[in-house]
């Protein structure tokens, strides 16, 4: 499996560490639902599941990878910074 | 006070000579890490070119010339080595004194890429990896940066606490090679 950086380029999956399912964070003041729903609740696909991965080895980036579960199959790679999850300046 | 004497992460380590390649230590002098504050990239790049004549490197490459380098080190991030930053520079970016952090080394010869192959998962043919190109990778699960500094030379760094590691792992690589003949 090989994930392509978008600064470093393609990469070994090796360099990589998996964080878990790139989900879009509460605004604030959001009620305890929605972040009941953010902490614990997770689909399961058998199919493409955006994910955040850290690229421990290399330019240090945390990504948004949409990757085919079932098939290991990399979709799209962008900047999770710029992947509108929250939390931006 | 006590003298103390300073020494270099791989003293007593090396050199090496296997197989015609030679692996030797640099000593780069001062070594600073320098990020550039949000939105102040170019700014900063301006700076960095007035006070040390060369410009902030692009992701997977680096700047200036032996003895006085910019080696891009991650994201929005690169590593002066060679002279301590102009003060001036503090004022678009944080600069971390990284000096004794890291072991440097530099392979040379025919079939360093061969050697390098054997413990980096990136391509570093010369083709594809050229003089001014670098990469921050693992080199045998080991955090590195790796910059090609000639046609047959790599710089090779790890945090200085792997330096044995590091000295173990390419010269084991280097006699692998030059088994090979």
């Amino acid at each position: 499996m090989r994930i392509t950086c978008p600064l470093c380029g393609e990469r070994d999956r090796r360099e990589f560490y998996y964080k878990g399912a790139a989900l879009v964070r509460p605004a604030e003041g959001a009620d305890l639902d929605a972040w009941h729903e953010y902490v614990n609740l997770r689909e399961n696909p058998a199919g493409p599941l955006d994910e955040l991965w850290y690229h421990e080895m290399g330019c240090n980036s945390w990504l948004k990878v949409t990757r085919d579960t079932a098939t290991h199959e990399i979709l799209a790679v962008q900047l999770a910074s710029e992947a509108g999850l929250g939390g931006e300046k | 006070m006590a003298e103390l004497i300073a020494k270099s992460p791989c003293d007593g380590l090396l050199p090496a000579t296997i197989g015609g390649m030679s692996l030797t230590e640099e000593h780069p002098g001062a070594m600073w890490a320098i990020a550039p504050f949000n939105g102040q990239l170019k700014v900063l790049g301006k700076a960095l070119e007035a006070a040390h004549g060369m410009a902030f490197p692009a992701p997977n490459r680096a700047t200036g010339k032996a003895g006085s380098r910019a080696v891009w080190f991650g994201r929005d991030m690169a590593l002066l080595m060679g002279p301590a930053p102009d003060a001036g520079l503090a004022k678009h970016a944080a600069l971390t004194d990284q000096s004794d952090a890291w072991a440097v080394v530099r392979l040379e010869g025919q079939g360093a890429e061969d050697v390098l192959a054997r413990l980096v998962p990136v391509d570093l043919r010369p083709q594809v990896f050229k003089r001014g190109h670098t990469a921050r990778t693992e080199l045998k699960h080991m955090m590195a940066s790796v910059t090609r500094t000639g046609p047959q030379s790599f710089q090779i760094m790890v945090f200085r606490s792997m330096a044995k590691t590091l000295v173990h792992d390419l010269k084991t690589a280097m006699e692998a090679v030059a088994a090979r003949g």
